[in-house]
């Protein structure tokens, strides 16, 4: 009788509201997914209580774990958590072996764009994307152009934001190639949730994340080993003020290698040391996680103190590799995303296994004219920001804010695309003592070294906040840990 | 080993073992004036001259009552030698290595640090306070034991116990300072079972007692000082410190014990002969309070000569 009680009240799935949305767990009729039926089962065999006492278990698990973020501007208490949601999140396996082909599509084509933008400039010499699209980028570097990257590969890690609409379908909404962040929540995550669910675990086979460390580490030392057997590696971080300083830490630790900050690095007939209790060391390949801006004030922007003069003059030496090449950030403009389909199609002669999100590039007239009629309707984003900063969101937005962003659009057109405001999917998280539907997207992690690596699942961000579509940590979003199970049980 | 790297492992260890000496004084302060309040004996201003603070300390209190002294020296972060402080400075060199040391060490220190923080929110120190200072006690204690288990006894470890041991010669210098200087001039009581129960207090606080008793039975000045200054097993005495952060020195630069490479070598082996070689009548008769002021001199003169040598970071030549 007890048990009944509780099964029913549990999360109070009866009430749950799938909406209009595309729901993760439940069909619209609100029963669940044929691949979360065993997930159902056991969450709905838990009491609210039981639920709510692993989500704080898991909670406590990461401020004692440390596993945090810095906030900017925060003076007292500048590390949080990012909030976690138990619920996993489950995708087929069927379902992301296409993903996965599809980014790694994505990732090739996009590098051969750089090495070629940087190169040759063939794609602009054929007119396949307009030249003055990639000249007036402002992640364009004139200073890589001739630059020849160990093994040809500019991005060696990307992070993709996929999100799905209402038919379920996944779309690519943009690419980070800079500096991505994420993983290491992945990777985390996984931890807490065999903690949480040891049971589900045993009885799903839910595809394991823990090499992406292994893979990162083999993509680093692959860059030098036509000049060294034993390359030396290291993380270069901002220090730890930064935000993602958790993450470069974690990194650096989980695969072995030297954490750096540019004041520990100094360069010297075009070579990098690191400056060691024993002197001068020399290093080989840095996983660098500072903007190009920043990494060497001779080249980039003079009153950077973060970077390490020389240091492009030692990797156009080729006697330091860098992942992600300075240079990268070309291909995440949010203009030339709206040409990846084109980009993909010019280089590989296939069409995209991943669809963009409809673009609207507000540098063309018609397209633009479009755009400002329609404002309501459409999401802005500025071309070169990040975090979800700087964006109207149409339906949600006062006539004021539309008129500010028509007058921002008039003036800087190169500077903004437009897209339709996208249904995205929800998933169920747990509120207080019941199951509510939110936003979700999705960053897979890839890894280009010898291979293409795809970590199977990725970071599933979820706007906590009521309604919200915005998932971004530095705004309040949370994580959800993303489950790619083999075959159904 | 990177230099910032040492550094940060060196000032991570010194900092938890100035947490855990702070919290070792004011524990046997406590227990000391529970013993003597009836005697209208409570002195707490001494603990904060352990430290060396007495004039911080004036510019933010009005008096050295128990409850000012305690929040002083646990809580306040405008005390850089608070226990909170040194916990804060602690972690933060933790997080900067935290690819280096082992996550235990990390997991630990982080809930060290916390536990602080939360008791300090909640409105500070009061029912159980004895349990609280135990708590910080043993939380270092478990830190090192941790350390000594889960990190590689590499360059990094050694970096680390020079730190410790750095830090608690020093620590030790200054509570034998405190007996003489602040608890001494009242000749009425040397002698008398307040004199015993102080100098008691004094081993308790290097958590000495059971230790000395096992090696010279009654309390007796001379003796005290021998065993907390020269006694070559003791690990809270003051030759003990030095000669472990000696070894580690010369392990982290494989050059000969018994010679020197670096000034900082050079230095620590001149100060640990002079103490191999002395005695604590020497001592006694040179004047206590000159011996230890001498002492803190030479020990941070050879912190300086280690941080020169190894942690700053002047483009040096390949």
């Amino acid at each position: 009788m007890q048990q009944q009680t509780s099964m029913e009240r549990v999360n109070g799935v009866s009430e749950y509201d799938v909406g209009e949305f595309y729901d993760e767990m439940f069909a619209h009729d609100a029963s669940p997914r044929e691949n979360c039926n065993l997930l159902y089962k056991r969450v709905i065999g838990l009491t609210t209580l039981d639920l709510q006492r692993r989500k704080l278990a898991a909670e406590r698990s990461m401020v004692r774990l440390g596993i945090t973020f810095n906030v900017y501007g925060d003076e007292e208490g500048t590390e949080r958590i990012i909030p976690f949601d138990i619920l996993p999140r489950i995708i087929n396996a069927d379902e992301w072996k296409w993903v996965s082909d599809g980014l790694k599509q994505r990732i090739v084509a996009l590098n051969m764009f750089i090495d070629d933008v940087y190169g040759d400039q063939k794609i602009l010499k054929d007119g396949a994307i307009p030249e003055h699209v990639v000249r007036s980028a402002a992640s364009f570097r004139p200073q890589c152009v001739g630059l020849k990257p160990p093994k040809g590969v500019w991005c060696h890690i990307t992070g993709t934001d996929l999100v799905r609409d209402q038919d379920g379908k996944f779309y690519v909404l943009e690419d980070n190639l800079r500096c991505p962040s994420g993983v290491s929540y992945v990777l985390q995550n996984r931890q807490l949730m065999k903690q949480a669910f040891p049971d589900l675990f045993e009885s799903l086979s839910v595809r394991p994340v823990d090499d992406y460390c292994g893979q990162l580490l083999d993509a680093l030392n692959y860059l030098a080993e036509d000049r060294t057997d034993t390359p030396t590696v290291g993380v270069l971080t901002p220090g730890v003020y930064n935000s993602a300083y958790f993450e470069h830490s974690f990194l650096a630790q989980q695969m072995g290698v030297d954490l750096v900050e540019g004041r520990d690095l100094v360069v010297q007939d075009k070579k990098v040391y690191m400056r060691t209790t024993k002197g001068l060391a020399k290093i080989d390949v840095l996983y660098r996680r500072i903007d190009d801006d920043f990494i060497d004030p001779r080249v980039f922007r003079e009153d950077s103190l973060l970077g390490v003069p020389g240091l492009i003059e030692a990797y156009k030496a080729g006697n330091i590799a860098l992942a992600n090449a300075p240079g990268t950030g070309i291909a995440d403009d949010k203009v030339i995303y709206a040409y990846v389909p084109d980009i993909i199609k010019y280089y590989l002669g296939e069409d995209p296994i991943l669809p963009n999100v409809p673009t609207y590039v507000c540098w063309d007239e018609k397209q633009r004219d479009h755009v400002l009629n329609n404002l309501h309707n459409f999401v802005v984003k500025p071309a070169n920001e990040s975090g979800g900063y700087g964006m109207l969101i149409g339906p949600r937005s006062t006539r004021e804010e539309q008129a500010k962003f028509a007058d921002l659009i008039k003036s800087n057109p190169r500077n903004y695309i437009a897209q339709p405001t996208l249904s995205l999917s929800r998933a169920p998280v747990i509120i207080e003592d019941h199951l509510e539907g939110r936003h979700v997207d999705l960053r897979p992690f890839i890894i280009y070294g010898r291979d293409v690596f795809v970590l199977p699942g990725g970071l599933t961000r979820v706007a906590l906040k009521k309604g919200s579509l915005v998932v971004n940590s530095s705004q309040g979003g949370g994580s959800k840990d993303t489950w790619v199970v083999e075959e159904l049980p | 080993m990177l230099s910032r790297v040492a550094e940060s492992i060196y000032w991570m260890s010194r900092y938890v073992e100035r947490a855990e000496n702070v919290a070792r004084f004011i524990a046997v302060n406590l227990n000391l004036s529970m013993d003597l309040a009836s005697e209208g004996h409570q002195q707490w201003l001494p603990l904060v001259t352990t430290t060396g603070d007495d004039k911080l300390f004036y510019e933010l209190y009005d008096a050295p009552t128990k409850r000012n002294v305690l929040e002083f020296l646990t809580f306040d972060r405008n005390n850089p030698n608070s226990i909170l402080s040194a916990l804060i400075d602690a972690r933060e060199n933790a997080r900067s290595i935290r690819e280096v040391i082992s996550a235990e060490m990390w997991e630990h220190l982080n809930n060290f640090y916390l536990m602080v923080k939360d008791v300090g929110r909640a409105g500070g120190v009061s029912e159980e306070q004895l349990v609280f200072y135990e708590q910080i006690r043993a939380s270092g204690q478990h830190f090192i034991g941790i350390t000594d288990a889960t990190m590689t006894h590499g360059e990094g470890w050694h970096f680390g116990q020079c730190g410790r041991f750095m830090e608690r010669a020093d620590k030790t210098s200054r509570i034998l300072d405190v007996k003489y200087y602040i608890l001494l001039p009242s000749p009425q009581h040397v002698g008398t079972p307040f004199d015993e129960l102080q100098w008691s207090a004094l081993l308790r606080s290097a958590s000495a007692f059971e230790m000395y008793r096992q090696r010279y039975g009654r309390i007796n000045p001379a003796n005290i000082v021998n065993f907390l200054v020269l006694d070559r097993e003791f690990p809270r005495a003051i030759l003990h410190c030095l000669s472990r952060a000696n070894d580690s020195l010369h392990a982290i630069t494989g050059s000969d014990p018994e010679s020197f490479s670096n000034l900082p070598e050079q230095r620590l082996g001149q100060l640990r002969a002079s103490l191999a070689f002395t005695s604590a009548d020497d001592i006694v008769n040179r004047g206590m309070h000159e011996f230890v002021d001498d002492m803190q001199r030479r020990v941070n003169a050879v912190g300086l000569a280690l941080s020169n040598t190894f942690f700053t970071r002047h483009a040096d030549a390949a």
